[in-house]
Parts: structure tokens; C-alpha cells; sequence
């Protein structure tokens, strides 16, 4: 099958787009690095009148490091945050997750704000914005607001962007020195999504005990699910092997995944405990310096 | 039907085009520029088969409209080919046993081109994961990882030469 008809802009400015997307509402569809948006148009579950080409907006792209947080523009592409050395510093989750995502290729073209904008519940980036406490920027021909990215993913594929706007970047925080962090995820062949992704965030003080805490799943929810109550109950405890095990089988009894064709539900559960285990694992190792950055 | 007149680069010559905006590039360069190097297998981007470069990036012509790479280079398989003879990977995948039916070669000797330049002295597992991106279903992959090898060493020296 081919993609329906559809006419095609390519405006130069932002505002230039943001006055087409006010015209044509939700008769237009932006196309971004275009990797998920073409599947879907090929097959004609997506068929926009109106197609809105923002590879040519020019100050959606930069990566700017800010006290404390680094902004990313909407259009910065998978591999240019894969290969960051600033990121690779500041924000090391951002890169680990971006040289997960797809195929070589595929990062070449797919940016960060077409990922975020789709909402896939499995995918890298709506999970690392969940542990990161994303702050997202999006304009529209009234102007701009910030959302966080508790109230950004609303559900499978759904946002809280109106038809009318753009997302222009997004805000995460940065890490400091005291914090490690840990990500896994399974998935039957490379360059798929995950069935299961977790990732985690721990800092550590006086002897060994969690100071603070940050867990996030994806592939179990129809969002990124924040372990918020669990994060509250480790507080103040000690970061031994006994702990991980036990606060991984703990989020395995809490989480509710769906069972479909790629895994049931009890696999699914399975795979949370595993990947929770090993991304805690792994920040406590590099909170103690045990793992190199 | 809205077909528009636009020009692309491709193989670094200037090419008009009259084609509507919904069609892919990969069926532009097939059927309007005739150059059939560029396979099409799942228009999902999945199976690599379309991959092309664009910029001297990979991409995949399956998921880009032909009318968005005006102002764009684009390099197909037919661009990859000297005059007289064949490249290096060319070359490594024949002597090799890279390939079998052929299908899923351009994609590859795109890919890699890419690929290599960015890294000359990749390991076999940064070969493997980036091969991983590209379907086979003939060869088992193994002569194609060798191949992608001898074909490094051969770049490697010829830059050094
Ligand atoms: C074979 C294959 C494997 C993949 N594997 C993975 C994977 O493992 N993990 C993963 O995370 N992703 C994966 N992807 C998806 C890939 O990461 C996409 O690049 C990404 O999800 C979408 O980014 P894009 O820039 O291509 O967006 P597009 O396809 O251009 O757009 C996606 C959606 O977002 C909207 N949009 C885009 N930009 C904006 C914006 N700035 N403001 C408002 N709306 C916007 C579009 O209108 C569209 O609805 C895969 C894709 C393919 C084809
Ligand atoms: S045809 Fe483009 S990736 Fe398969
Ligand atoms: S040689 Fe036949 S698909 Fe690769």
C-alpha cells in the first residue's frame, strides 16, 4: 500500500509553522525525522491532509546545558545525542538510552521530539523524560507553556500536545556527582522495542544507605510507569543485594502489565523484576565508583 | 492527482522530477529516475533493503517523501560503484560469499559506507549491531560480517596510501 494523498508544506520559521498548524488543526501532521510517521502512513493508519516538514526550522536543534538541567531541541536527531560528549558528562541516561533505539539508520533520521511526541510506552526516550522529571516545551500561535512529564504522556500514543502545537524542546535534569544510574531493558532481536525497559537513578549517603531514589518502567502501562511509592519506602534504606531483590519483586507485584502476542503478562512480570534488579544494581555500582561513567 | 516539479541530487546529478508529495523516494529513484539499485522490502524500515544516503547519512528511502530531499545529496548504490570495476566492499562481499540472491547487497554496501567511514576499524560485534539493521535472508550473515572486515583493512590502507 501507499500513503494517501496529502499536500505538503515545508515552512522556514517556526512561527511560519505554527500559523499552518492553527489553519489546518488536526487535519495536519508534523513530520519530524518522519521513522514513525511514514510506517504509519504507508499502511494508511495515518492519512493527514495536510503534511507540515519542520526539518527546516533551524533553532530546533541545539543542545544547551543550563544550571542544573540540559535543554534538547525538538529536532536533535538519535545519534547526535548518542554521541554527545556533553551529555555523555551531564546527563549520561540521554546517550545510553538514544544508542538503544532502532537501527543505525533509523538514528540518523528519528529525532528526540518525534519520539516523545508518539508516546510509544516501551520506547527510550518518554522513559528516561519519566526518571528525569522532563519539563517539555510546547508553542502554538498563543504562545508557549512548560509541562511536566507526569501530565506529557497521557496514555498509548497520546499526549498533552494540542493539534495546534509543536513541541520546541524538552528540559532534563542534570546528574550530579553523588548519582548513579542504571538502565536495562529485553527485547527479542536488536533494533526492536522493548518488551520490558527500566531505569533508575540512585544517589547514596553515609554508609551506604539510599538518600534519594528514582525508578521508572516502560512496557508495562500504557505510559512510563514512576515507581513514586516504592521510591518513598527506600528512603533511608541500606543498599545491599537483599534490598535490590526485594524491592524488584515488590514492583513486579505492583506493576499491571498487559498480555499480548510479544509476551504475557507473567512474562512480562518477570522481565520487571530481572531489569528493575540489574538497572539498581548498576546505579549503586556506579554510585560507588565501583563502574566507570 | 497534485504532482509537482522538483529537482534532486542524486549521485551528484541534478534530476527533475514531476511526482506527487505522497510518493517515497524510494519509488522515485526506482521508477521515475529508473535507478533500480535501490530495493524496496518492507516499507516499514525494517528490512534495510531501501537504505540510501543522504548527506553521506543513512536513511531509509522507504520513510522520506522524494519531495522533502530537494537541497539534499542523495547517494544510492549506483553511486557507490566506480566506473570500471567494483569498490572495496563491493569487491570483499564477492569474494567473500557476502551475498546470495542479492536483495538485501545495496542496503548493505550503503549502510557500511556510511559506517566505515565514521568508524575504519569497527570490531565484528559494532559490525554485527549495525548489520543487525539489515536483513538477510540468504547468507547467515557470517561472510557478509567477513566481508565488511576485509573490506575495512582494504579502506584502511588505501587512505593511508
Ligand atoms: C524499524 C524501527 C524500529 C524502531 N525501534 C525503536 C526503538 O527501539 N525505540 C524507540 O524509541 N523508537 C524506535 N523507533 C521509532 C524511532 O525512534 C522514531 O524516530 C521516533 O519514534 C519518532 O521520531 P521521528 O522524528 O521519526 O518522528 P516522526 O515519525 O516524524 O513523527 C512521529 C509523531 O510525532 C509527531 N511529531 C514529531 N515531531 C513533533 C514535534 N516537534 N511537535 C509535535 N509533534 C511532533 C508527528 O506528527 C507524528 O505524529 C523505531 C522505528 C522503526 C521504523
Ligand atoms: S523497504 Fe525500506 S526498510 Fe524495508
Ligand atoms: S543475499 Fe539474499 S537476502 Fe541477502
Amino acid at each position: 500500500m501507499k500513503p494517501a494523498k496529502f499536500e505538503y508544506h515545508k515552512p522556514e520559521t517556526l512561527d511560519e509553522a505554527l500559523t499552518l498548524l492553527a489553519e489546518y488543526g488536526d487535519e495536519a501532521r508534523v513530520i519530524a525525522g518522519g521513522q514513525s510517521l511514514v510506517p504509519m502512513m504507508n499502511i494508511r493508519l495515518a492519512r493527514p491532509d495536510h503534511l507540515i516538514d519542520i526539518n527546516g526550522i533551524d533553532d530546533l536543534s541545539q543542545i544547551r546545558l543550563e544550571n542544573g538541567s540540559v535543554a534538547i531541541g525538538a529536532l536533535v536527531r538519535h545519534r547526535e545525542i548518542e554521541h554527545s560528549a556533553q551529555l555523555a558528562q551531564a546527563c549520561p541516561p540521554l546517550p545510553a538510552a538514544a544508542c538503544n533505539i532502532g537501527h543505525y539508520a533509523l538514528r540518523a533520521r528519528g529525532t528526540i521530539g518525534g519520539s516523545l511526541a508518539l508516546a510509544d510506552p516501551a520506547a527510550e526516550f518518554p522513559l528516561m523524560a519519566t526518571l528525569l522529571d522532563a519539563e517539555f516545551v510546547a508553542r502554538s500561535g498563543a504562545g508557549e507553556r512548560s509541562v511536566p512529564s507526569h501530565e506529557f504522556f497521557v496514555s498509548v500514543f497520546t499526549t498533552a500536545l494540542e493539534p495546534e502545537e509543536i513541541l520546541t524542546a524538552v528540559r532534563f535534569r542534570t546528574l550530579a556527582q553523588s548519582e548513579g544510574w542504571g538502565f536495562r531493558w529485553f527485547s527479542r532481536r536488536v533494533g526492536d522495542y522493548a518488551l520490558v525497559n527500566a531505569a533508575a537513578i540512585v544517589a547514596l549517603k553515609d554508609e551506604g544507605r539510599i538518600h534519594r531514589i528514582a525508578m521508572v518502567l516502560g512496557g508495562v502501562g500504557a505510559t512510563p510507569v514512576r515507581l513514586t511509592g516504592l521510591e518513598q519506602e527506600s528512603v533511608g534504606a541500606e543498599a545491599s543485594a537483599g534490598w535490590v531483590r526485594e524491592i524488584s519483586s515488590a514492583a513486579a507485584a505492583r506493576v499491571e502489565p498487559g498480555g499480548d502476542k510479544h509476551a504475557s503478562a507473567e512474562y512480562r512480570r518477570e522481565l520487571v523484576e530481572l531489569l528493575l534488579a540489574g538497572a539498581l544494581e548498576d546505579a549503586i555500582d556506579r554510585c560507588r565508583g565501583r563502574q566507570a561513567a | 492527482m497534485n504532482r509537482i516539479a522538483f529537482t534532486l541530487t542524486v549521485n551528484a546529478m541534478a534530476c527533475e522530477v514531476v511526482a506527487e508529495p505522497r510518493k517515497l523516494l524510494s519509488d522515485v529513484l526506482r521508477e521515475d529516475l529508473r535507478l533500480t539499485g535501490t530495493h524496496v522490502g518492507c516499507e516499514h524500515g525494517v528490512c534495510g533493503a531501501c537504505t540510501v544516503l543522504v548527506d553521506g547519512a543513512p536513511a531509509r528511502a522507504c520513510l522520506i517523501f522524494a519531495i522533502q530531499m530537494q537541497c539534499r545529496e542523495i547517494t544510492t548504490v549506483e553511486g557507490l560503484t566506480p566506473a570500471e570495476g567494483l569498490s572495496p566492499l563491493q569487491q570483499a562481499l564477492h569474494e567473500e560469499h557476502g551475498l546470495q540472491c542479492g536483495y538485501c547487497t545495496p542496503g548493505i554496501i550503503t549502510t557500511f559506507e556510511a559506517f566505515l567511514r565514521e568508524n575504519p576499524k569497527p570490531t565484528d560485534d559494532e559490525i554485527r549491531e549495525v548489520l543487525s539493521g539489515n536483513l538477510c535472508r540468504c547468507t547467515g550473515y557470517a561472510n557478509i560480517v567477513r566481508a565488511i572486515r576485509k573490506a575495512a583493512q582494504i579502506m584502511r590502507k588505501g587512505t593511508a596510501a
